[in-house]
């Protein structure tokens, strides 16, 4: 049989196009919105905790919060349960920093079989690299710019 | 503070999530690109100036999503620098993010002794 030529191809995306089945858009991003809202408002609850049993200031507060929020994060990725909840709520499980933290835990839980330096030391930021490289960058180019802008 | 900091922690906590959402099904991206668009979106916001009201209006809701890490990036960066000079934007960038960033180590590493893979 002779190769498929270029227009072959051309219909052949097509069909997968035509096929595949649509991403339920509306649907995605009003669950995404009930999720994601639902997890700040539990950082919220948290953070009033911080601000008032542990007498932080309201900004002082978002640092134990987010420690907080990973903990019961990495928790809930040990027992199995993020994950399940993660494929369901989309982007609402996956932009609060508990996505974060469950990227590395669901990575070092995956990986361990592998051992502790390449298995769990080499994995753990497979997926949650990216973001701190590009956060890093970024922030190093917006920080010089504002820099600069204040002291010329 | 009042209690309607809740609501406006979950519709901008929401919002954020919501938009995250629609940058992955519309540009048919995978969720890390979205995180890393998120993140450097959060630090360009911030070196605009318009992260922090965002925080003082929404509390939670501006600084749990992933973009409050970008903002506080560049927080770290540039408090750093007002100290020590040019310097500061290097030694500094991760001084307000230590907090999430060994938090998320430390639990993941403990984690990874005590679990097991599922599914």
């Amino acid at each position: 049989m002779k190769a498929a030529s270029r227009d072959d191809r051309v219909t052949y995306q097509q069909l997968v196009d035509r096929n595949r089945p649509a991403r339920p858009v509306v649907a995605n991003t009003i669950r995404a919105f009930v999720v994601g809202g639902g997890i700040c408002v539990i950082g919220q609850v948290v953070q009033t905790v911080f601000v008032r049993f542990g007498h932080f200031s309201q900004t002082d507060a978002a640092n134990p919060t987010v420690a907080v929020m990973i903990f019961l994060s990495v928790l809930f990725t040990s027992l199995g349960v993020y994950d399940r909840f993660a494929q369901w709520a989309g982007a609402g499980s996956a932009v609060p920093v508990t996505g974060f933290a469950n990227t590395m835990a669901a990575a070092a839980i995956e990986h361990r079989s592998e051992g502790w330096v390449a298995g769990i030391g080499g994995n753990m930021f497979k997926l949650a690299g990216p973001v701190i490289v590009y956060g890093v960058v970024s922030a190093f180019v917006v920080a010089i710019v504002r820099f600069a802008l204040t002291h010329l | 503070m009042s209690w309607t900091i809740f609501i406006w922690a979950f519709l901008v906590g929401g919002a954020i999530c919501a938009v995250g959402q629609l940058i992955m099904d519309i540009g048919k991206l995978p969720p890390g690109n979205v995180m890393v668009i998120l993140v450097v979106a959060g630090a360009i916001l911030d070196g605009l100036g318009w992260y922090d009201p965002l925080v003082r209006f929404a509390g939670a809701g501006a600084s749990v999503p992933i973009t409050s890490f970008g903002n506080a990036l560049v927080h770290g960066a540039l408090a750093e620098a007002s100290r020590h000079g040019w310097i500061g934007l290097i030694t500094g960038i991760f001084e307000v993010t230590s907090a999430g960033v060994s938090a998320a180590i430390i639990f993941a590493f403990l984690a990874s002794l005590v679990a097991r893979p599922k599914g």
